[in-house]
């Protein structure tokens, strides 16, 4: 058992995560749903009673409760792997990913999950910290839901089952990220 | 009971992802810069494996546990609504690091802050249902 541990607490290549997504989307569609978890997010407005001034989020969210239980699953699959299959945070990035983040700024890159000077309750009262999460947030939201999906929802189940309008979001998650990341970040990250 | 099963497929998702490095906000900016093959490994072979599983259950016709036969439903026929709602996701998957499923994930990992980024995604979601109407869908 201990050995078995041993083993699952090193880092996994992409070719043992990748298809451990596609099982988990298998799963999904034989318990009777499908993989999708922006969707949460929608139920979450419904649960807050956001169908009282918008139609949008009129609907029996009970429904979608398995989703939500999913999702809190991932909370719990996130602490267990951090708390009981892990030796070290350290993640293995690029040596050209780790330079360019050192010249814009960003101590120690890798080094921790997520960058610590940004992902802390104080860096909020800054306007770096502020547009990243409280805007950035805001945009993962409007998006999914603008685009019916997220990486579960079109990248993975969508693209698996050869949908053009997932292709086209997809597209549209690229065009995105590589200008948020080339022409965006590289101010941002040194205001 | 019948959650504890939707409970478990979500723990294993939340250690796989924690384990293949795909939460962290470094891998998302690594993807990105083109400057290592890891994400485009995860998510490609995770398609792969996926087009596999969706042939086996159409040609050997394979029913979920209800008995049911398994159909992804088929998105809507659209330009603008995937191409525009994508492009504003993917501009903040980019600065926060993070889509949907790993918001939860880091939250996990101890990454308390988050739940300010989930908060923000949950109002962004609002918005959206308000603006509705008025958006090129």
């Amino acid at each position: 058992m201990s050995q078995l541990i041993n083993f699952i607490s090193q880092p996994w290549p992409w070719y043992v995560a990748g298809p451990v997504i596609a099982l988990v989307m298998f799963s999904l569609l034989l318990l009777g749903n499908s993989f999708g978890i922006s969707s949460n997010l929608r139920t979450l407005c419904s649960i807050f009673g956001a169908g009282k001034t918008c139609d949008f989020f009129d609907f029996n969210w009970r429904d979608q409760l398995w989703n939500l239980v999913f999702a809190l699953g991932l909370v719990i699959g996130g602490f267990i792997a951090h708390n009981y299959l892990s030796t070290e945070s350290h993640i293995s990035i690029s040596t050209a990913t780790i330079a360019e983040l050192k010249s814009l700024g960003i101590s120690d890159p890798g080094s921790t999950i997520v960058p610590e000077s940004i992902f802390n309750w104080k860096a909020l009262a800054t306007i770096r910290g502020f547009i990243i999460l409280v805007v950035g947030g805001f945009l993962v939201g409007f998006g999914t839901r603008y685009a019916g999906g997220c990486t579960s929802g079109h990248a993975i189940s969508g693209l698996s089952d050869l949908q053009i309008p997932s292709l086209i979001a997809v597209i549209g998650f690229f065009i995105g990220g590589l200008i948020m990341t080339h022409f965006l970040l590289p101010h941002l990250l040194t205001i | 009971m019948k959650f504890l099963r939707y409970l478990l497929v979500g723990v294993v998702f939340g250690i796989a992802l924690t384990k293949a490095e795909v939460i962290s906000w470094f891998r998302i900016y690594e993807m990105f810069t083109f400057q290592s093959f890891h994400m485009y490994g995860v998510i490609g072979s995770a398609i792969v494996i996926g087009i596999i599983f969706i042939q086996l259950i159409k040609r050997f016709e394979i029913k979920n546990v209800e008995g049911k036969s398994i159909i992804i439903p088929p998105k809507q026929k659209s330009l603008w609504r995937y191409l525009l709602g994508g492009t504003i996701f993917g501009l903040g998957w980019a600065m926060t690091g993070a889509c949907p499923g790993p918001l939860f994930i880091l939250l996990g990992n101890g990454i308390t802050v988050i739940l300010v980024v989930i908060g923000s995604a949950i109002l962004g979601t609002y918005v959206y249902g308000l603006l509705r109407d008025r958006l090129p869908h």
